[in-house]
C-alpha cells in the first residue's frame, strides 16, 4: 500500500486484528493512530484518501486505554514518601516498572509526612507525559497530614495535623507547593476543612476523603464543596451502618449536587476487601468504581521488611502489614492483577473491569477523553491484552514501550 | 433479462456476489484497465457486500483496480453522519478491503453547487470509460436510487426531493423519526444507470413484490422507475422467494427452470496458484 501524502506526512499505524473497548463494549474494530493520538479512519479515507503505512497485527488482542493509577505509593524497594535527593529518579524507576502492569499514566502518592518531607520532595518530580522512558506522571496524591487520628491505618500519627484558622495557606506551608498535585486526600470532619476543600476544588485539585471518621452528612457537605473521591472505599473510615452510612452512603446519596459524581477508589487485591463488600459497592455505583493498587514500596519485591514514609512494614506472601501489628499497610497488588479479580470477584464483564482501570480513573480527574479513552482524537495510551486480561504489550502515544517477553 | 431466483435471503446475496466476483476477475483489472462498479446501498446489499469482503479476505479477489461509483447519498446530512452513504460504504464495505480511497466515487451531498456536483460525477463516470456493471436495488415504490415516481426515463445524475414512500421506508436508520430523514437527495438518473454496460438489480423480500411484478411484468413506466431496464440488453435480477410472490407462475416457472444454465455464471474460476 503506497504510503499518503495528506494533512500530515506523520505515518499511520493501524492495529489490526484486535478489538477495542469504545464506546462500553468491546468492538471488533481496527485501531487507527497518527501523531500519538486516536485517528479517525474514516476521514483519513474520504478527506485525505490515506491508508496506513504500518499495520500491528494484535493476534486477536483487546486493546483497552492504558490504565491510570492514582494511588501508588512507590514499589521495587522505592518509597516516594522518603525525602530523598534523587526523588525524580525513584519515581521514574517505578514509571518505568509500571509499564509491565499495563498502567500509562500515575499519580506519586505520598502519606502523611512532615513537612520537610513534602518541601523537599513536590519540587523534584513536575506532571510530565509518559513514553519508553515510563509512564506519565499526573501529579501527586498527597493522602495526608490532615486525615483522622481515630482512622489514621498505616500513617504516622505524630505527623497527623489539622487545619489552622486560614485553611488553605496553612495547607501551603505544610505541602510548600500545590503546582503539580492532582489529589488531596483530607477528612472532612476536621473543622475548617470546608473552605479548603472549596478551594482546593477551585484549583482543579480533586479532593479526596478519606482516613476519616465523618458521617453522611459530613461527607455530603464535603461534596458540596467539590469533594469527589472517597480514598480506598470501606478502609480506615466509618463502617457502614444502616442509620448513618458514613462515607460509604456517598455511593447511593441523593445529595451529590447535578452534573457532578463521586469515584471511589478500591484496592481489589482480595484482602483489602472482601468480595462480597467489593460487589455490593460494585452494584451500587458501578460506574464511579476506580480500581488502585495504593501499592507500597515492597511491590515488586521479595518478602521481608521495608520502610514505608516514616515506619517499617512486613510483608508476607501477599499480606503487607505495619511490623508487629496485623494493621494492612498497603498493598502489593499490581494494577493488572487488580483488573483480573476485580472482574473475577464482582462477575462484571470485561468492559466493565477494563473501564474501572482506565476511563474512571480519567473521569475523576478530570482529563478523559484525552485519556482513560480510544476515542478519536484521545491519546494513543494503550495495552495489549489477551482473553485473560494479562498484559501483552503496552503503548505510549502510540508507541511501544513495553511488550512480554522482551 | 435474466431472473434469477433463489431460495433466501442469504442465498441470492451470495450469488449477486459471486457473479460481482466472477465479473471483476473475467474482466483482469490491471493499472491500465480499471473495472468500474456501480454501489447501492440499504439493507438489501448487505448481505452480498459481506459475501465481497469474504471473498476479499479469502484472498480470492482485490478491489485494487476496481473503481466504484455509488448511486446516491442524502443532500445536507454531514459527511460523518452514522447515517450518511458515505459511513455506510465505509463501515460495509470500504473498510474491510482493500480499495483506494481515490478510486471510490460517491456523490457530495453538502456540495456549494449541488447541480454541479452532479454534472461533475455524470463526467467522472465519462473519464472512468463507462460503468460495466451497475448494481442497484428496487424500492417499495419501484425506484431506482432515488429516481421517484415520476422521474424521467432518460434523466441524467441530479438532485431529487425524496417521496413520501421513500422517507418512511427510510426512517427506521433514523430512530424511526421521520422529520430526522433527510427530504432531498443527489441521485444518479435513470439514463445514467441505464448507461452502464451491465446492470444488476438485487431484490428481496415480500415488502418488495409488488415493485418487482411491475417492473417486469407491466409495462414500462415512469411511476415504476425500474421498469426502464426492460429496454437495457443487459439487465440481471437477483431475487428470493418472497420477491416473486406478485409475478405470475408462469414467470417463475420459466426462469427458474433456467438456472441449471444461470448458475453457471457463478462458478468458482479455475483456481490459480494464490500471489504473495
Amino acid at each position: 500500500m503506497p504510503s499518503n501524502k495528506s494533512v500530515s506526512d506523520a505515518p499511520i499505524t493501524q492495529f489490526i486484528n484486535c478489538r477495542i473497548l469504545r464506546d462500553n463494549e468491546l468492538q471488533r474494530e481496527d485501531l487507527w493512530v497518527r501523531e500519538g493520538r486516536i485517528l479517525d479512519p474514516e476521514k483519513l479515507f474520504f478527506d485525505e484518501q490515506g491508508y496506513a503505512d504500518k499495520r500491528v497485527d494484535c493476534g486477536g488482542s483487546i486493546i483497552a486505554p492504558g490504565f491510570i493509577d492514582v494511588q501508588i505509593n512507590g514499589g521495587y524497594g522505592i518509597d516516594f514518601s522518603q525525602a530523598s535527593e534523587d526523588v525524580s529518579d525513584g519515581v521514574s524507576f517505578v514509571a518505568k516498572k509500571i509499564l509491565e502492569h499495563g498502567v500509562t499514566s500515575f499519580c506519586p502518592t505520598l502519606v502523611t509526612s512532615p513537612p520537610e518531607v513534602y518541601h523537599k520532595v513536590l519540587p523534584q518530580v513536575k506532571v510530565h507525559d509518559g513514553g519508553p522512558h515510563g509512564a506519565g506522571v499526573l501529579g501527586f496524591h498527597l493522602e495526608g497530614p490532615f486525615i483522622s487520628a481515630e482512622k489514621k491505618g498505616a500513617h504516622p500519627e505524630k505527623y497527623l495535623r489539622t487545619f489552622k484558622s486560614g485553611g488553605l495557606e496553612h495547607l501551603m506551608e505544610v505541602y510548600g507547593s500545590l503546582d503539580d498535585v492532582a489529589i488531596v486526600t483530607l477528612a472532612p470532619e476536621l473543622p475548617g476543612s470546608q473552605s479548603v476543600v472549596r478551594e482546593l476544588s477551585q484549583r482543579g485539585i480533586t479532593v479526596s476523603l478519606g482516613h476519616s471518621a465523618a458521617d453522611l452528612s459530613q461527607a455530603e457537605e464535603a461534596v458540596q464543596q467539590g469533594a469527589s473521591f472517597i480514598t480506598h472505599l470501606f478502609n480506615a473510615m466509618l463502617p457502614f451502618h444502616h442509620r448513618d452510612p458514613g462515607i460509604v452512603g456517598l455511593l447511593t446519596s441523593d445529595r451529590i449536587p447535578a452534573g457532578r459524581a463521586v469515584y471511589y477508589g478500591m484496592i481489589a487485591d482480595g484482602i483489602h476487601t472482601n468480595p462480597a463488600a467489593l460487589r455490593i459497592a460494585h452494584r451500587a455505583h458501578p460506574s464511579g468504581l476506580v480500581l488502585v493498587t495504593d501499592a507500597i514500596t515492597a511491590m515488586g519485591l521479595p518478602p521481608g521488611r521495608h520502610t514505608l514514609g516514616q515506619q517499617v512494614i512486613e510483608i508476607q506472601g501477599l499480606h503487607a502489614y505495619v511490623a508487629g501489628t496485623k494493621t494492612l499497610s498497603g498493598s502489593i497488588a499490581t494494577m493488572d492483577m487488580c483488573v483480573r479479580h476485580f472482574k473475577q470477584a464482582s462477575g462484571c464483564s470485561v468492559q466493565e473491569a477494563l473501564e474501572a482501570a482506565s476511563l474512571h480513573p480519567a473521569q475523576l480527574l478530570g482529563i478523559s477523553p484525552k485519556k482513560g479513552k480510544l476515542d478519536y482524537g484521545s491519546d494513543a495510551d494503550l495495552v495489549l491484552l489477551d482473553e485473560g486480561l494479562n498484559v501483552k504489550a503496552t503503548y505510549i502515544s502510540g508507541e511501544e514501550v513495553w511488550r512480554k517477553g522482551q | 433479462m435474466k431472473l434469477i431466483i433463489l431460495n433466501d435471503y442469504d442465498q441470492a446475496s451470495e450469488w449477486a456476489a459471486k457473479y460481482i466476483r466472477n465479473k471483476i476477475l473475467q474482466f483482469s483489472p490491471g493499472p491500465n484497465k480499471y473495472f468500474t462498479l456501480g454501489l447501492p446501498t440499504g439493507s438489501t446489499p448487505l448481505g452480498c457486500y459481506k459475501k465481497l469482503i469474504e471473498y476479499y479476505k479469502n484472498g480470492d479477489l482485490s478491489f485494487q483496480y476496481v473503481k466504484t461509483f455509488n448511486m446516491d447519498e442524502y443532500v445536507g446530512l454531514p459527511r460523518d453522519h452514522p447515517e450518511s452513504y458515505h459511513s455506510f460504504m465505509w463501515n460495509n464495505f470500504f473498510k474491510h478491503i482493500d480499495i483506494k480511497a481515490e478510486n471510490t466515487h460517491i456523490l457530495d451531498g453538502n456540495a456549494a453547487d449541488l447541480q454541479a456536483e452532479c454534472d461533475s460525477f455524470e463526467k467522472k463516470i465519462t473519464a472512468a470509460g463507462g460503468i460495466q456493471l451497475f448494481v442497484g436495488g428496487i424500492g417499495p415504490d419501484g425506484h431506482i436510487a432515488f429516481n421517484e415516481p415520476g422521474s424521467s426515463l432518460v434523466s441524467r445524475t441530479r438532485v431529487k426531493t425524496l417521496a413520501k414512500d421513500t422517507i418512511m421506508a427510510n426512517a427506521r436508520f433514523f430512530d424511526g423519526d421521520l422529520s430526522k430523514v433527510p427530504t432531498m437527495a443527489l441521485t444518479v438518473g435513470v439514463g445514467t444507470v441505464m448507461d452502464a454496460k451491465e446492470v444488476m438489480i438485487l431484490i428481496t423480500g415480500a415488502h418488495k413484490a409488488f415493485a418487482l411484478y411491475k417492473a417486469i411484468e407491466e409495462g414500462v413506466n415512469h411511476m415504476w422507475t425500474v421498469s426502464a431496464f426492460q429496454q437495457h440488453p443487459q439487465t440481471i435480477f437477483v431475487c428470493d422467494e418472497d420477491a416473486t410472490l406478485e409475478l405470475r407462475v408462469k414467470t417463475v416457472k420459466y426462469f427458474k427452470g433456467m438456472m441449471h444454465v444461470h448458475n453457471k455464471l457463478v462458478e468458482s474460476p479455475p483456481s490459480e496458484p494464490k500471489k504473495n
